[in-house]
């Protein structure tokens, strides 16, 4: 089926060497930072952790809202999300990809990355997420390929596929669950310490992951002849209105325990992200953005008369996926760490280079996206001649 | 000359080996020998080596009041550890250092704290739990915690996910952001250099102790630092424990420090 992605209009392969010399200057950033360290980064003693962790944090959502597609259709027998399902796992390959190759950018010695397997370490979060999210990668590959290729071959997939499937849609939950486990298990970072955090990122990564197929829906609707359909795209966008209403809730039912306890470790941080602290606050305006593009997400996708007119559904999806990004994407890792431990307040910003790298790795994955979904495309203009 | 040389490489051995043998086991000599029995390395073990069930230490901040009694212990554990002096703030390495109350003791820090208190120069290290959320979070064991009590790192191992960092309640943690050789004043031949991606931390003088001698900071301190077996009722820091009231940093998270402040 590979050699389906070879053959494309100028479009195409315009897009992809778009992409490819954006990946290019990427890695060459990246060998600079390979050479130097991480010191060409705005991380810090005191905000160990920044923006390419916090995008494999909010990536691992993306991949994990895959399986809104998958469970519907392989456990409800919701027969409309069968024409889609290979897109929300391919869109899960794509976002792992890119998970991956921001923890090998975050590593002070790449080269040693083998050690986690070598030198296996079970009490260590870590340890476990490289586990599911390989597995839940190797899972989405095997399983989107397989339906695939029995989808254009015109027969039925193999019945050994059947446990993969129903062991993917644990498995997708489980990624989002041990990230968050990575950060909600720490002692004295009081801005994770909460039993939510795990919930409100599945509930944030079922509003993003969502919202970002139905804009490629969209998309490929209007540039190919594979429409994925009226009905599939609104009940997607009903996931998302639940999905990003319920991030809302988990959010606040934290602010509320934050501040009615009135514990200085857990308001800080917040108030820092939201009010700034001791004159620092360079993500207040960025937090208040996500906080406004989530509440006009959650408007315009309850109602139904804007979520039915395409157009608007649209604009709804972006103000979700860009509420969600800011809010994992920026405000919560670095929000985790300030102010230190220690009460220190120590801000950080994303520097030139550690965005280009940030570019070159999303450019990576939107390659392996392009690739799969021509495939898909392809296959499904094939076999409905 | 040549005794300095013998005495290095004795030292050198005994950290390589200690280290090797508290992360993976002593396996080395299990793979040669077929049919014979198992043979089992033996570490040469210096007759002066402290030991101990588990180390710690008091601080009495009583003895340490200015920033020029603090200054001396800084140093001299900075020197022999080989800890650059970086020109960037946002890269520094710090093994002990100094902070102020609302610092080190946030939670206690309110307006109306005694006035000594409030301007005290507080040193602060590794806290060497005894339940180290740190040791819980590597995903390599490149820290871990030894026989005696002391978390150490594996510069060798470290991957440099700075996960420790996070987990660390005391940022206690340093990680080399960029090589930090051009940044070592003058350096300790007996004590390894490190490389940039790896973290680094106090590790209690762990090689001194396998040679006989007291860690650095307390040879330093004049007294100030009174440093012993805290599982040996019969020792000196606990007496000193006994006869003092003293406080740790922190004791909600029960992560157990072993350094103890007399304030």
């Amino acid at each position: 089926m590979l050699e389906l992605a070879l053959k494309g209009s100028k479009k195409f392969y315009g897009w992809l060497i778009a992409l490819l010399v954006l990946a290019g200057i990427g890695f060459a950033f990246y060998l600079w930072q390979f050479n130097f360290g991480l010191g060409i980064t705005g991380m810090s003693r005191d905000v160990s952790w920044g923006f390419y962790i916090a995008q494999f944090t909010f990536l691992v959502g993306v991949a994990a809202g895959g399986v809104m597609v998958v469970l519907p259709y392989y456990l409800h027998n919701y027969k409309a999300f069968g024409k889609i399902t290979i897109l929300g796992e391919f869109l899960a390959v794509a976002s792992l990809t890119m998970c991956m190759l921001f923890i090998i950018v975050d590593l002070g010695q790449p080269v040693r990355i083998l050690n986690v397997w070598l030198h296996p370490t079970p009490n260590s979060v870590l340890f476990w997420d490289t586990l599911v999210l390989n597995g839940y990668l190797l899972l989405n590959i095997i399983v989107g390929w397989k339906v695939l290729e029995a989808e254009r071959n015109g027969v039925h997939y193999k019945s050994w596929l059947k446990p993969l499937i129903y062991i993917s849609i644990p498995f997708a939950v489980s990624i989002h669950t041990v990230t968050a486990f990575l950060y909600c298990g720490l002692p004295g970072r009081g801005f994770w310490m909460t039993a939510i955090l795990a919930p409100r990122f599945l509930a944030s990564a079922f509003a993003a992951g969502p919202a970002l197929l139905i804009l490629l829906c969209l998309f490929v609707r209007k540039a190919t002849k594979f429409d994925p359909g009226k009905e599939q795209i609104q009940s997607l966008a009903k996931i998302v209105a639940y999905a990003i209403s319920l991030n809302l809730f988990f959010f606040l039912c934290e602010v509320f325990v934050a501040l009615y306890s009135g514990i200085p470790e857990h308001i800080d941080h917040i108030k820092y992200l939201f009010y700034g602290l001791h004159g620092h606050g360079i993500l207040v305006p960025w937090m208040w953005s996500s906080m406004g593009l989530m509440v006009l997400g959650i408007i315009l996708l309850v109602n139904p008369t804007t979520r039915r007119n395409e157009g608007v559904l649209a604009a709804a999806c972006v103000a979700v996926f860009a509420g969600t990004w800011i809010d994992k994407g920026l405000g919560m890792i670095s929000g985790g760490f300030i102010p230190s431990p220690l009460h220190h307040v120590n801000e950080y910003a994303p520097t030139f280079p550690e965005i280009m790298i940030t570019l070159g790795v999303y450019a990576i994955g939107a390659i392996v996206l392009t690739i799969l979904f021509k495939i898909v495309v392809s296959v499904k203009e094939e076999v409905n001649g | 000359m040549k005794r300095n040389r013998r005495e290095f490489l004795k030292l050198a051995g005994i950290t390589t080996a200690s280290v090797i043998g508290a992360t993976s086991g002593l396996t080395m000599a299990e793979a040669s020998g077929s049919g014979e029995a198992k043979h089992k390395a033996i570490l040469a073990k210096n007759q002066k080596a402290l030991t101990a069930k588990r180390w710690g230490m008091v601080i009495d901040t009583t003895k340490l009041q200015t920033a020029s009694d603090i200054e001396p212990i800084i140093s001299a554990c900075h020197k022999i550890h080989n800890v650059p002096e970086m020109t960037n703030k946002n890269h520094e390495i710090k093994w002990i250092w100094e902070e102020e109350f609302k610092h080190v003791f946030a939670e206690q820090e309110h307006e109306l704290v005694n006035e000594r208190l409030r301007h005290l120069p507080f040193l602060v290290l590794c806290n060497h739990c005894k339940n180290p959320p740190c040791v819980r979070a590597c995903p390599t064991n490149a820290t871990f915690q030894t026989k005696e009590g002391i978390v150490m790192m594996d510069f060798h191992r470290c991957i440099g996910c700075r996960f420790c960092m996070a987990a660390c309640p005391y940022g206690s943690r340093s990680f080399n952001f960029q090589d930090p050789r051009p940044f070592i004043k003058e350096t300790n031949k007996e004590f390894p250099t490190r490389m940039k991606g790896v973290v680094e931390k106090c590790n209690l003088c762990a090689e001194r102790l396998a040679v006989g001698k007291l860690p650095f900071c307390v040879e330093a301190s004049n007294g100030a630092i009174i440093f012993g077996d805290l599982d040996d009722p019969q020792s000196e820091i606990r007496e000193v424990l006994n006869t003092n009231y003293t406080i740790r940093r922190k004791p909600a998270l029960g992560t157990g420090p072993s350094i103890y402040y007399i304030v």
